[in-house]
């Protein structure tokens, strides 16, 4: 019996073997046919990471220290030159940014973090937000005014609330941890993307299933997923028609390093909400601070127009000043602090005062207007948005360059995880999972920040002696600000 | 995706209609349609439990052959679907969630640490009935050495074609058209050659369940790792893998599964030891239609993931006690296999 069923099968089997050969056959003169369109081969990347700041190099660093993701080809495209920075120079630069704990934790992880501490940065222990109103003499005199203040700090001045780097320091230290990955991560400079080429659906059998990257150059590069780094204005974005909730704010930024009049212990971040926007106070070291002051874009040329001694006595009047409060509005403030000190006496910290500014660093005001953005969707098929192509905030938190460093973390154990898993880098499933996570928490920071921003912004004296409350009151609950703090420092 | 699913959900419910038209009105004709296929199932079900007392009933034949001509015409319908992830498949690719672990870190535990970003690297694995590649193509990515089997040549052709566009994939994933028995034949390439057998959603579709397991001890080396994922043969299977699946849901295609050939994991455990294996895991699996997702869960009710393992050495045959009648079988067993 055995050896009749199994004749039978051999026939069956044989039979089976020449309509599969036949299938091969095919299949063999399909895949000769593909063979001739897809000659390069070795430019076939697992990942590409369009953009070279902070955000994207930071990317391409953590992806390639990740273990899973050994032997994984991973490439930086940067469309301008290498930043290297032998010597750190003396000036500091305009442009700086606040790193939390977590972005931190994230930079030491790849190892960019022993570059910029000795290089340069400065930590800040506390953050005092001084929010007073102060109308421009034009303005009737009846206009509302209140001396409210809240400061966030550490229980313990040991441990570092955040850090105040530069943005060239940090990029420099992410490009010199970069050239120690050199066989995990390759990088090209100077190299300009002038078109994205999204896959076909998979129905479409003979189609290019990769993201196709053409340089400016005429090089075509396939990938298997594209990180689009590439700032506010990002090419990723706009080409895969991801829609963008996006507005500008009336304002423009104006950044200058700043010289103080006298050394101190440098430790505090100042923002004080004008109505015309916050200006702030970032500490770069013990003689110089940084300044970022968001106002009109009329009020920001006229600022970039004054000479140096105007320009310094602007921002200490900004600083300094207390004119115009109305009675109403200081006698419930008043009020209502003592009816707290009463409450809770213990609670709310010493007021300090904000260091006097004497001169401006050489060649260093710039003004960069500012807006709002967050785009609908952070991935597609083989796509993934990361930093402020997802997202663009106001500067009054400090909170950019930390969502886009949250974003790195985030994805980078995703990807590690599907790797491990055998998954196509690609594929949907991990993708949605890192644009749920990471709306879930960019999303409420961008609305507080718009909030905040949108609150500080108007004259009525209702919404000014609501806010005075709201921030006294929120001062002296050392649980809320914990939480505030423990949010922002993710 | 999560819209997409619940939207399935409800008209699954309301018309009954495949996934491929949405136009939103339920009308009750279509409804009456597959309530009276599920009716007619459960009837047939209810004559044959009837029918057979407690006999093991032949649903499959008593041939040597592992392969249903019907279901290999089943499934080659379906050839091009595959890798649709949202398609008919999507339960299947979704499943890769649990299987690809299952499979790694049984592997893994077994073979100690290799290289990190290829932790199959060197494991020479095969999948049996690997369709268009779905769980072929991550194995291969981990690193291991596979080879997709699959009597259904338009699934193979499928499988090739996609596997090659991938160059990672092409100097590790082989496909062919052939089945089971004939790799395993004395002689043969497929002889005690593998790592790892794995057999994902495979054995509720063959005809003689006896001769795979044979076939199987013999492709795989001694102390290798059989992987085998199915769904257990009881009533809350039929109600959810039969009816709730197919006819409700549509989450797998209408007659992909014959109850009759669902097998408990206790039968398959029985099965496996007197051939040669021993049975190191079984775990239930549970899909969640709404997520569209897998877990890990404690009954093995529904579906479930077990693996085992090739015996070492030759039993000892004087040990026993001659009189036992089980071990009489299985001393006939293993004569027959060693001669």
């Amino acid at each position: 019996m055995h050896s009749l069923t199994k004749t039978a099968l051999s026939f069956n089997g044989i039979g089976r073997r020449c309509v599969a050969l036949n299938r091969f056959s095919e299949t063999r003169i399909i895949c000769r046919g593909l063979t001739c369109t897809a000659e390069h081969e070795n430019e076939l990347y697992d990942v590409i990471i369009s953009g070279g700041g902070m955000v994207g190099t930071a990317m391409a660093c953590s992806l390639g220290l990740d273990p899973n993701l050994e032997g994984k080809k991973i490439l930086l495209l940067e469309a301008g030159n290498k930043k290297v920075m032998d010597k750190v120079p003396d000036a500091y630069s305009t442009r700086v940014s606040s790193i939390s704990p977590g972005s931190a934790t994230l930079l030491s992880g790849v190892g960019a973090w022993d570059h910029i501490m000795n290089m340069r940065c400065k930590p800040y222990q506390k953050m005092q937000m001084h929010i007073t109103r102060i109308e421009e003499q034009r303005v009737e005199v009846w206009d509302a005014c209140s001396d409210a203040l809240i400061t966030f700090d550490k229980e313990n001045l040991q441990d570092e609330m955040a850090y105040i780097v530069e943005n060239n320091i940090i990029v420099a230290a992410l490009t010199k941890q970069l050239e120690n990955l050199s066989d995990q991560v390759r990088v090209q400079y100077k190299s300009k993307v002038v078109k994205y080429t999204w896959p076909k659906s998979h129905q479409v059998a003979d189609a290019i299933p990769w993201v196709q990257v053409t340089l400016a150059n005429g090089q075509t590069l396939q990938t298997k997923l594209l990180i689009g780094a590439d700032g506010p204005n990002s090419m990723v974005r706009r080409e895969a028609g991801i829609p963008t909730v996006k507005w500008n704010y009336d304002q423009s930024a104006v950044v200058a390093v700043l010289h103080l009049s006298e050394p101190t212990e440098n430790n505090v971040a100042w923002q004080r909400f004008l109505p015309t926007g916050p200006i702030a106070m970032l500490p770069l070291s013990d003689t110089e601070s940084s300044l970022v002051w968001s106002t009109s874009h009329r009020h920001a040329e006229e600022l970039l127009q004054l000479d140096e001694e105007s320009f310094v006595d602007s921002i200490n009047t900004a600083f300094w000043s207390n004119e115009n409060h109305s009675e109403l509005v200081e006698t419930a403030g008043s009020l209502f602090r003592t009816a707290l000190s009463v409450l809770m006496p213990s609670a709310g910290s010493a007021r300090q005062l904000p260091p006097s500014v004497a001169g401006i660093g050489p060649k260093s005001r710039i003004m960069f207007p500012l807006g709002m953005g967050h785009a609908s969707e952070y991935i597609r098929h083989r796509v993934a948005l990361i930093g402020d192509a997802a997202h663009r905030v106001h500067p009054l938190a400090g909170q950019g360059a930390n969502l886009g460093f949250g974003d790195v973390a985030c994805l980078t154990q995703l990807l590690s995880q599907a790797a491990f898993n055998g998954k196509d880098l690609g594929a949907m499933q991990h993708l949605l999972e890192y644009e749920t996570e990471r709306q879930r928490h960019n999303l409420p920071m961008m609305a507080a920040i718009d909030l905040m921003k949108r609150l500080y912004s108007t004259n009525a004296a209702p919404m000014v002696v609501l806010r005075t409350f709201g921030l006294q009151a929120t001062n002296t609950l050392p649980a809320m600000k914990a939480q505030i703090m423990a949010f922002a420092s993710k | 995706m999560y819209s997409k699913k619940f939207g399935r959900l409800i008209l699954g419910f309301c018309t009954g209609c495949s996934t491929s038209v949405v136009n939103g009105t339920p009308t009750s004709t279509r409804t009456t349609v597959s309530w009276t296929s599920v009716c007619k199932h459960h009837t047939q079900f209810l004559e044959r439990r009837s029918q057979m007392g407690f006999a093991h009933v032949r649903i499959r034949s008593a041939s040597k052959t592992t392969v249903d001509p019907n279901e290999v015409k089943r499934f080659q319908l379906l050839a091009n679907k595959w890798w649709n992830e949202q398609g008919d498949f999507a339960a299947l690719h979704s499943m890769n969630d649990l299987r690809v672990p299952f499979i790694r870190d049984n592997l893994l535990n077994a073979h100690g640490g290799r290289r990190p970003g290829k932790p199959l690297a060197g494991l020479r694995i095969l999948d049996v009935g690997c369709g268009g590649g779905l769980l072929t193509e991550p194995l291969g990515r981990l690193g291991a050495d596979v080879l997709g089997i699959d009597p259904v040549a338009d699934s193979i052709g499928t499988a090739e074609v996609h596997a090659w566009h991938d160059p990672d994939l092409r100097g590790n994933v082989r496909y062919r058209a052939i089945t089971l028995e004939e790799l395993s034949e004395k002689g043969g390439q497929g002889a005690g050659q593998f790592d790892a057998v794995v057999a994902s959603e495979v054995v509720e579709h063959l005809a003689d369940l006896e001769t795979f397991t044979l076939c199987c001890n013999q492709v795989l080396k001694p102390g290798g790792s059989l992987f085998i994922t199915t769904i257990n043969k009881t009533q809350l299977s039929y109600a959810l893998a039969i009816v709730a699946a197919e006819e409700v849901l549509r989450i797998v295609p209408s007659g992909t599964h014959d109850w009759d050939k669902f097998v408990s994991p206790m039968e398959l455990e029985r099965l496996l030891e007197s051939n040669g294996f021993h049975v190191e895991s079984i775990r239930g699996m549970l899909y969640n239609p709404l997520s569209g997702s897998w877990s890990w869960t404690e009954s093995t009710s529904i579906n479930y993931a077990l693996h085992a393992v090739k015996l070492e050495e030759e039993p000892n045959l004087d040990e026993d006690d001659p009189e036992d009648p089980t071990v009489i079988v299985a001393q006939a067993k293993a004569r027959r296999w060693y001669n």
